[in-house]
């Protein structure tokens, strides 16, 4: 191990230490240190991505292969340090107020960033393995946090066992995998399929089987249906600001993991993964716009809302193109704000001091609360996908990628699902603005404003400064195909 | 280098004024007025400054003028690309004519929440002129996507007792049509390697792809036409929506889809549009013949001129589809003619209205007596809408009529048969309404036009007597455009051999 090799995990050793320096002096300093740990948290965030984006550090392989610095993970580690500093940054006054002040929120929320920053970094089944761990365990403490609640308990329980079933289920796939190719290094394993498969039509149907697992695996990470069952319990009964970090980091960094392992170790096999991979798309998307009609509370629709997301933003890994790739990358960059403008909008909801969950209680919020009530005006008409907000553009790039792909009967699907989903985006329109109010909502912290404030400017504003991100998501996608 | 970038402009002032009224703080009474002054000022300036448009435009050419492009997101192949032709140019100025007319119009009517209802009239005005200046079609369809936003908004905030259901229907129609359409889009992005308009106009599609890229277009403009089947979102839509809403979805918005087919349809796949053209007469014939007799038998003023508006534009999807000179100028006519007269229509609708608060026809009669200018003015509209000559009305219908009587005779009686329902329905909702017994108490109590009445229908009578009187001030805009058209149409039926093609495709 080489002074270089370390250098490339600068970002990551630099969180790591972060985390333990203020897991530290929560514990030793007296009083309150909730805000000054959040505070240093998101610092230490801050730190990092301006590390990541000035490149300042070499990047390649290293440690014997296990780990990839390249602009894919830099790219995707931009919007999970952005994700996770907004995620802080709404958490800290809500734990404080409805008594969960405990400062090891925001340290297991860095931890679980670190996580997420080594799955993106990962070269290899074993490193990819320790980050998903090291985020999975800091997740399911967190969704259970206020161990007082049912709710609470139930969703970190549930989160739980069904995160183990799949860790699992990968490292099922990850031996089988293993066991066929000879190898867990990525490199090696694609290396190894191309030898196996040159000359032959069809991959060994144990590898095949690995394949599998280990798709089913991080599909439950990514909650993408049939392995989304978690997703609306833990959603509800988690706090607030936690589902919103659920909602956000942590699907990026599955979403990266998931498109590095089918774009480079098994790359070849894209015959055989691209049709799990459309069956999952077009589920999700259907049960995501289905089963959210029906919705009473608000973080319960959003729970099915991302399921949505996750099934278009797998239309472009289905099409399995640099394109495609690309296309993913920007829609997710997309959702994170789309996202935490929302969850922002929901920790607002707040009436005498007590918080509301339900979708009713934003009747008439044009009238007591006209500026919070545009702002989700315009995340949900993003939501939907209707141009000229961010969430079009986004839909755009991945049905262009399917199209480009030659996914006609995906593509169609797709955009026929996003007509399903209008509706239910629409409901929330229609209670804030058609109906009468009945009480009005408290002021809000100037954080959440600020939230609320960038995120809406950033879908409204999208088309203006979209060059950048989709060169940055180009430069990604380019880089993967590049290796693979 | 004001008449450089005339086209933004006319675009995107309306924004501007949008946000300024974003800004306008204090008691609602002041927010109230000063948001209408705002727009109102706007709105006519905008109005003026297109004028330049109608002055400067060079009606001997068929090319796109007033261009504008600028690279947007290279990364996409998307440009801003703005430029008018002979077929657009007076849609831009219908739209920037008809939004001071609605915003004068809401002055009386709209009391709650004007501030909000100003900025939607004045985002909705930004779509409209962009879409019809669009010359980048990923950029044509985010404009006519955008209008949905605040259509949306404006029937389900400002609507009658069934906005909800109205609103909701009116976006998921459009919106399950337009997602096709966005498709088809990429499909002709990712085979000609271009999303702009002028180079996709030369760019030939092979049949059969063809096939596929006008049923997906057609999805999208039938809805916004709309034709039957898929029109009853506007019945709907209309009668719910506040009087200005209804003028432009009336004047500007069903406008949309039929420039859809002159734009995209018939120019980038003519021999899809050969093959299509039985099955759009066919749809058309059936609006016009079925809408005619369901308007026959309706309760609600606003009903009634809603599904007058869906036969009427059934005369234009047939004279589209004639191709031949009259026929497509007759149809733009008609366009033009029915997006000032219904437009108008609606206004009346609304002057009653906002004296009574009911639409239904039953309660009126006798308003004549009372209210004689107003019956008047009613009168000159609802002859127009009836095509009356020496109104703008019968211009269109003539014309689309001597069009199609030149390709299929059938057709043409058909459609002409039907006018009589139109002056059937439109002379019994007279009859009904402004004539028989004054026996109801409040009908009793109406007072005429109020002066700002008259100031918002002058402009339109004045329109349409000209449109009836003197068309060639209009038809001399579209004439080459129309021709070229025309022309390229037949050298692309000529050159190719779709027929077999086609008869490959389903011979079998």
């Amino acid at each position: 191990m080489t002074f270089a090799e370390l250098s490339m995990a600068l970002p990551e050793i630099v969180l790591a230490c972060a985390a333990m320096l203020l897991l530290m002096l929560g514990v030793y300093k007296s009083g309150n240190t909730t805000p000054m740990v959040s505070g240093l948290a998101v610092a230490s965030l801050v730190v990092v991505f301006l590390m990541v984006i000035s490149g300042g550090y070499p990047a390649g392989t290293g440690f014997n292969d296990l780990f990839v610095v390249d602009d894919f993970s830099s790219f995707m580690k931009l919007i999970i340090l952005i994700a996770a500093a907004v995620g802080i940054l709404m958490t800290t006054r809500f734990i404080q107020r409805e008594g969960m002040n405990r400062f090891e929120i925001p340290v297991l929320m860095l931890l679980a960033t670190l996580g997420m920053m080594i799955m993106v970094s990962a070269n290899d089944l074993m490193t990819l393995y320790i980050g998903l761990e090291l985020q999975s365990l800091a997740l399911y403490v967190i969704a259970a946090i206020r161990r007082e609640t049912l709710k609470s308990t139930e969703a970190g329980l549930k989160y739980f066992v069904l995160g183990a079933l799949s860790s699992g289920m990968l490292l099922y796939g990850s031996s089988l995998v293993y066991g066929f190719t000879g190898a867990t290094n990525f490199d090696a394993i694609a290396r190894a399929i191309v030898a196996a498969t040159s000359g032959e039509t069809t991959a060994s149907i144990g590898l095949v089987l690995g394949l599998v697992f280990v798709v089913a695996a991080v599909a439950f990470k990514i909650s993408a249906v049939p392995f989304h069952m978690w997703t609306p319990d833990v959603y509800e009964g988690a706090p607030t600001p936690v589902t919103a970090f659920f909602a956000s980091a942590p699907k990026v960094a599955a979403m990266a993991l998931f498109i590095r392992l089918l774009a480079e170790p098994f790359g070849d096999l894209v015959n055989e993964w691209q049709q799990i991979i459309v069956f999952v798309s077009i589920a999700s998307m259907a049960l995501g716009s289905l089963g959210a009609i029906m919705q009473k509370n608000i973080k319960r629709m959003m729970a099915y809302s991302s399921i949505g997301h996750v099934g278009y933003a797998l239309v472009g890994v289905a099409a399995g193109s640099a394109a495609g790739i690309q296309a993913v990358a920007v829609y997710l960059t997309i959702y994170i704000f789309m996202n935490m403008g929302v969850f922002a909008c929901i920790l607002s909801m707040r009436q005498q001091g007590e918080m509301m969950e339900n979708i009713e209680d934003l009747k008439g919020l044009s009238k007591t609360s006209p500026a919070m009530a545009l702002a989700l005006v315009l995340f949900m008409f993003s939501m939907a996908g209707v141009p000229p907000l961010a969430g079009f553009f986004g839909k755009y790039m991945v049905f262009a990628a399917a199209i480009d792909a030659n996914l006609y009967g995906l593509a169609v699907i797709g955009v026929l699902t996003s007509v399903i989903a209008a509706f239910y985006y629409l409901r929330i329109i229609k209670i804030m603005y058609f109906d009468e109010p009945v009480a009005a909502m408290d002021a809000n912290g100037g954080e959440i404003k600020a939230v609320m404030v960038v995120s809406s400017a950033f879908v409204l504003f999208y088309w203006l400064f979209a060059t950048p991100i989709i060169n940055g998501a180009s430069q990604a996608a380019a880089a993967l195909f590049a290796a693979g | 280098m004001l008449i450089d970038h005339l086209l933004s402009v006319v675009t995107f002032a309306p924004l501007i004024g949008a946000a300024i009224i974003l800004l306008i703080k204090g008691d609602e009474a002041v927010v109230a007025r000063n948001s209408r002054a705002v727009a109102l000022f706007v709105s006519v300036a905008v109005f003026l400054l297109s004028l330049v448009l109608w002055f400067n435009f060079n009606k001997s050419s068929a090319d796109f003028q007033f261009t504008e492009k600028v690279e947007w997101m290279p990364a996409l192949g998307l440009t801003y690309h703005m430029g008018v032709d002979g077929i657009s140019v007076l849609f831009v100025l219908l739209a920037t004519f008809l939004t001071p007319i609605c915003i004068l119009s809401s002055f009386g009517a709209v009391e709650k929440r004007v501030k909000e209802y100003m900025v939607a009239f004045l985002v909705l005005e930004t779509m409209m002129v962009g879409m019809f200046a669009a010359l980048d079609i990923v950029l044509f369809y985010i404009f006519f996507e955008g209008v949905l936003i605040p259509m949306f908004i404006i029937i389900g905030v400002w609507g009658g007792a069934r906005r909800v259901y109205a609103a909701f229907k009116m976006f998921l129609y459009t919106f399950a049509g337009s997602v096709l359409m966005l498709l088809a889009i990429l499909a002709m992005y990712f085979e000609a390697g271009t999303t702009d308009i002028p180079t996709l106009l030369g760019y030939v599609f092979n049949p059969d792809m063809q096939f596929w890229l006008w049923l997906a277009f057609f999805a999208s403009f039938a809805v916004k036409l709309p034709m039957w089947p898929v029109h009853t979102w506007l019945p709907d839509a209309h009668v719910e929506a506040p009087t200005a809403g209804s003028v432009i979805l009336a004047g500007v918005l069903l406008k949309m889809g039929a420039y859809g087919f002159l734009r995209f349809s018939v120019p980038m796949l003519p021999e899809a549009t050969e093959y299509f053209t039985p099955l759009v007469y066919a749809l058309s014939v059936v609006a016009i013949i079925y809408t005619s007799l369901v308007a026959l038998v309706q309760e609600d003023m606003k009903k009634l001129i809603a599904y007058s508006s869906v036969a009427h534009m059934g005369y234009v999807s047939i004279g589209i589809f004639t191709l031949t000179q009259q026929g497509v100028e007759g149809a733009i006519y008609q366009m033009l003619g029915h997006g000032i007269v219904s437009g108008a229509l609606f206004l009346c609708v609304g002057v009653v209205y906002d004296r009574m608060h009911t639409r239904e026809i039953s309660k009126y009669g006798g308003v004549a007596d009372r209210m004689p200018r107003y019956a008047l003015m009613f009168m000159v509209f609802m002859m127009a809408s009836v095509g009356l000559p020496g109104t703008a009305g019968f211009i269109g219908e003539f014309l689309v009529l001597v069009g199609v009587f030149q390709v299929n005779t059938f057709v043409a009686l058909l459609a002409a048969s039907a006018m009589v329902f139109g002056a059937a329905y439109m002379l019994w909702l007279f009859r009904k309404v402004v004539f028989s017994a004054l026996t109801s108490e409040e009908v009793r109590k109406l007072g005429d036009l109020s002066v700002r009445e008259k100031v918002i229908f002058a402009p339109l009578i004045v329109l349409t007597i000209w449109m009836g009187v003197y068309p060639v001030s209009f038809l001399d805009f579209m004439a080459p455009s129309v021709e070229n058209l025309i022309t390229n149409y037949n050298a692309a039926i000529a050159a190719s051999d779709a027929a077999p093609m086609f008869a490959q495709l389903f011979g079998q």
